[in-house]
């Protein structure tokens, strides 16, 4: 399942929700990502993202399937929000059920190593001085990615 | 024959164009995305910056991502955006 929104999510709530959804789950695992208070050495205030309508679904779900694909996996969920946001607010969620916790765990990584490099969403960030600037992608995020294609699991 | 798309612009681009979106009849010579892009720049100083120079610029197809050889066709809903920083 896939959500793009504004609001916040209470990552226990959708834990339980995964794991009550089927009786044959015996592995749930989730990342949460928080904005960080830091970056390229200048204190953020505030950070505001941006996305593709229409896209951003699209491709999300386009990861949730072929990480399904790749592993035994009963079900995948993306939370991603967007608008604006302040240091140590939660940014994204992914949850990944499946009956053993190595696949789980494999297939939450890959949802967001593949997430930050392919999903259509952009940062701008407001430092303390009150002057704001697009965060730069990284190339260790797509190398992150790339991991992924040369290894069979 | 023209080809009539939709372009969207995001982010850095978006800003920095001051387009967010445009519907276009392309001349019949453009077919790919490299093409368009340099159809693009030729609008003016930022316009080459944004599309032509050496800033990344990533593009998608109806969604989908593409690199610079995709095809375009008629009715296609175009977009161009910095690599993306989500997550």
């Amino acid at each position: 399942m896939i959500r793009v929104q504004t609001e916040d999510f209470d990552v226990g709530l959708e834990i339980q929700q995964l794991r009550l959804a089927q009786p044959n789950i015996g592995a749930v695992v989730s990342f949460v990502g928080q904005v960080r208070d830091m970056n390229e050495g200048d204190a953020i205030t505030e950070l505001t993202l941006e996305h593709y309508p229409g896209m951003t679904e699209k491709a999300l779900e386009a990861i949730a399937t072929q990480a399904k694909t790749r592993w035994d996996i009963a079900d995948i969920l993306i939370i991603h929000r967007i608008g604006q946001l302040k240091p140590q607010d939660q940014i994204v969620l992914v949850i990944a059920s499946s009956a053993h916790r190595g696949e789980a765990f494999k297939a939450c990584e890959f949802v967001m190593d593949y997430l930050k490099s392919e999903a259509p969403f952009w940062k701008k960030e407001v430092m303390t001085s009150g002057e704001s600037r697009w965060v730069e992608a990284k190339h260790t995020d797509e190398d992150a990615k790339h991991r992924w294609q040369h290894h069979k699991n | 024959m023209h080809m009539n798309i939709k372009l969207f612009y995001f982010a850095r681009l978006k800003e920095t164009l001051k387009y967010s979106t445009e519907e276009l009849a392309l001349p019949t010579e453009i077919s790919t995305i490299l093409q368009l892009k340099a159809f693009l720049a030729k609008r003016g100083d930022v316009w080459g910056e944004m599309l032509m120079s050496k800033l990344k610029v990533r593009a998608a197809i109806n969604h989908e991502l593409v690199d610079d050889k995709a095809t375009i066709s008629d009715g296609d809903e175009v977009a161009f955006f910095p690599p993306v920083t989500g997550g």
